[in-house]
Order: C-alpha cells, then sequence, then structure tokens
C-alpha cells in the first residue's frame, strides 16, 4: 500500500491537515474564553450587543454591555438584562422585579409573557456593569442583514485555509 | 511577509488594540475622582392612601382571575440635590432616582420607584423640582397605613466608555398617614 504512506508523506497533505487544526485550535481557543467568561460573570450571556433605543440616551443601539450576575438580590435601580423564557423555580425566597426602559414612557409589562405582572430572580441574565460604545455594530449588520455574514464568514474561510505560514 | 495583507492586518490589530487600551485608561481614571453629592426630600401626601380596584380593570392587557384592593398612595414631592460632583471628562449622563422602601410581613424590603431623572451634564446636576411622584405607589397589599418608610436617593454614574458608579443616599423617618382619605 505505498500510495497511502506516500500520501500522507507527502507536504502537500501535512500542510493541509495543520491548517485544519489550526483553525480548529482557533475555535476552540474562542469557545473557550467564552465559556470562561460566563463562568467569571456568573452570567449565560456576559457580554450582549444593545439592539433597541429603550435605553437612550444611556445605552445607544450598537454599545456593547458587560453583565455580571451574583446571589445577590436585586435591588431597585439595577440595570438588567432579563430573558422571559426562563422556567426554573429553585428559590423559595422569591424577588419580583419589574422593569421599565428609561426612553419609554411605560413599563415592561407588555413584553412579559401573558398574565405576568412581575420578573422574578431567574427570569435576570445579569447586571449591566461596564459599557464598550458602538462596537456591537458588526453584530447587528450581521444579524439583520445575513447576506454580510455569509460575505464575512465566506472570506475569513477562504483566508485561513489559502495563506501558506 | 510585506504583502498588503500583511500590513493591512498588522495595522489593524495594532489600532483595535490601542483603541482598547484608550477605553481601558479613560475608565480607569474615573477611579481618581472622589464625588461628595447631597440630596434633601419634602413630600406633602396629596390624595392618598385610597384601595383601589386592581389594574387588570384598567389595563385590559393583563388578565387577572380576581379582583383585588391594593393600597395606593399619591403624594407631592419637593427634591433637591447636588450631584455636580459625580461628574468626570468620561461621563455621559447620571441617572438618579427616588425610591420608597418599607417593610411589609409578606416582603422583606419593597422598594418603589417614585421619581427617575436623566441628568446630562454637570450643569443640570444641581436642581430643585417639585412635582408628584411620576410612577403609582402601589403596595402589594394593604399594609401601607401608618407605615414607617424611608426615602432613598439612588444614581448611576453612566460612562462614555467602561465601568459603571451606583451609589444611594438613605433618608430615613417618614412615614404615611395612620387612615385613607
Amino acid at each position: 500500500m505505498d500510495w497511502v504512506s506516500d500520501t500522507v508523506k507527502s507536504i502537500q497533505l501535512r500542510q493541509t491537515l495543520t491548517q485544519f487544526v489550526t483553525l480548529g485550535m482557533v475555535l476552540s481557543s474562542a469557545l473557550i474564553m467564552w465559556k470562561g467568561l460566563m463562568c467569571v460573570t456568573g452570567s449565560e450571556s456576559p457580554v450582549v450587543v444593545v439592539i433597541s433605543g429603550s435605553m437612550e440616551p444611556g445605552f445607544r443601539r450598537g454599545d456593547i454591555l458587560f453583565l455580571h450576575m451574583s446571589k445577590d438580590p436585586i435591588r431597585a435601580g439595577e440595570i438588567v438584562v432579563f430573558n422571559i423564557d426562563v422556567h426554573e423555580r429553585h428559590d423559595i425566597e422569591e424577588t419580583y422585579i419589574l422593569t421599565k426602559g428609561d426612553n419609554n414612557d411605560v413599563d415592561d409589562r407588555v413584553m412579559y409573557n401573558r398574565g405576568q405582572r412581575w420578573l422574578q430572580q431567574h427570569h435576570i441574565m445579569g447586571r449591566a456593569v461596564g459599557i464598550l460604545p458602538y462596537v456591537g455594530w458588526a453584530t447587528i449588520i450581521m444579524t439583520e442583514k445575513p447576506i454580510v455574514k455569509y460575505i464575512v464568514i465566506g472570506a475569513l474561510g477562504l483566508l485561513v485555509l489559502t495563506i501558506k505560514e | 511577509m510585506h504583502s498588503f495583507g500583511y500590513r493591512a492586518n498588522a495595522l489593524v490589530t495594532f489600532a483595535v488594540t490601542i483603541l482598547a487600551l484608550m477605553c481601558g485608561m479613560a475608565s480607569l481614571s474615573d477611579n481618581f475622582n472622589s464625588p461628595s453629592p447631597s440630596a434633601h426630600v419634602q413630600l406633602r401626601i396629596s390624595n392618598s392612601l385610597t384601595p383601589f380596584t386592581h389594574l387588570s380593570v384598567l389595563n385590559i392587557n393583563w388578565f387577572q382571575k380576581q379582583p383585588k384592593a391594593n393600597d395606593e398612595v399619591s403624594m407631592t414631592l419637593n427634591i433637591s440635590a447636588d450631584l455636580q460632583s459625580l461628574f468626570t471628562w468620561n461621563t455621559k449622563q447620571v441617572f438618579v432616582f427616588l425610591a420608597a422602601e418599607y417593610e411589609t410581613p409578606k416582603n422583606s424590603l419593597n422598594q418603589i420607584s417614585l421619581w427617575d431623572g436623566i441628568i446630562p451634564n454637570k450643569e443640570h446636576a444641581k436642581f430643585w423640582i417639585h412635582t408628584s411622584n411620576k410612577y403609582r405607589f402601589i403596595d402589594q397589599g394593604s399594609n401601607l397605613r401608618g407605615k414607617e418608610y424611608n426615602l432613598t436617593m439612588h444614581w448611576h454614574v453612566m460612562p462614555k466608555t467602561g465601568k459603571m458608579l451606583a451609589d444611594k443616599i438613605v433618608m430615613p423617618g417618614y412615614r404615611l398617614p395612620e387612615e385613607y382619605r
């Protein structure tokens, strides 16, 4: 089976395999960093992009928010990100939370589930602790115009596979 | 090693790193600011403490099975504060709000936001305002008669970039009337 050993020994194959392994390493490192960030901040989404204008002028569309979550009970005034689809029931001592966007005239009850008048601690994804302006626009553009996302991913994939180190 | 691609890549990476560093330093510079804010609230209970039918009757978005009567208070407030020392060059705005805090048998802590405002710059940070409560003061029950409560002024310093700061001044010793009016 000479042709098998010849193929494996060939430099061309090894270079291509190296590039695939490198790509895999890059993706794994990114995943490790993301999961690590989730551990450190205690939030399932430690970095979020502001999509709506409901907190202007404090947080504009396209800003990036850094979230942190702890077991401390939510108190009035905290800026939180919530998800109404979470349905756990661990706590016996519950907190009842009503939220409102700074730029909205009414509170967020219209956004809650039908018949739901309060949020609970388990609906809160995290408290906003820091902000980085404008950086989130890349994510917004890729979400709202998917064609840009495909172009960027396609170009990146091509670049990684064709550049010879 | 000298192609356009490599040079563009190196340049963009360097630019982004420098930008991130500048944002971090801007945020760190806020630590040098030592704020000394002050606040004072006077209030007068206006038409208050009337038990009313639960909100489900007023708003067809909510579907409630039983009507409940919850205590509600309406009050007129004189709020004055000097928050000028909170502003730095890295401050985008200060979000300030006034909350009533009290204890009931069912809840160890109730916090109701009565009024909030956004202060866009240092000039507006020293203010005096005469207003009725912007948000309804409604209890989860009928616990408000004769209730002792604190008025706490909270503020959030929201930066242009970096870490946010939140603090408060507690003003204890307020008490609601014993009877409905």
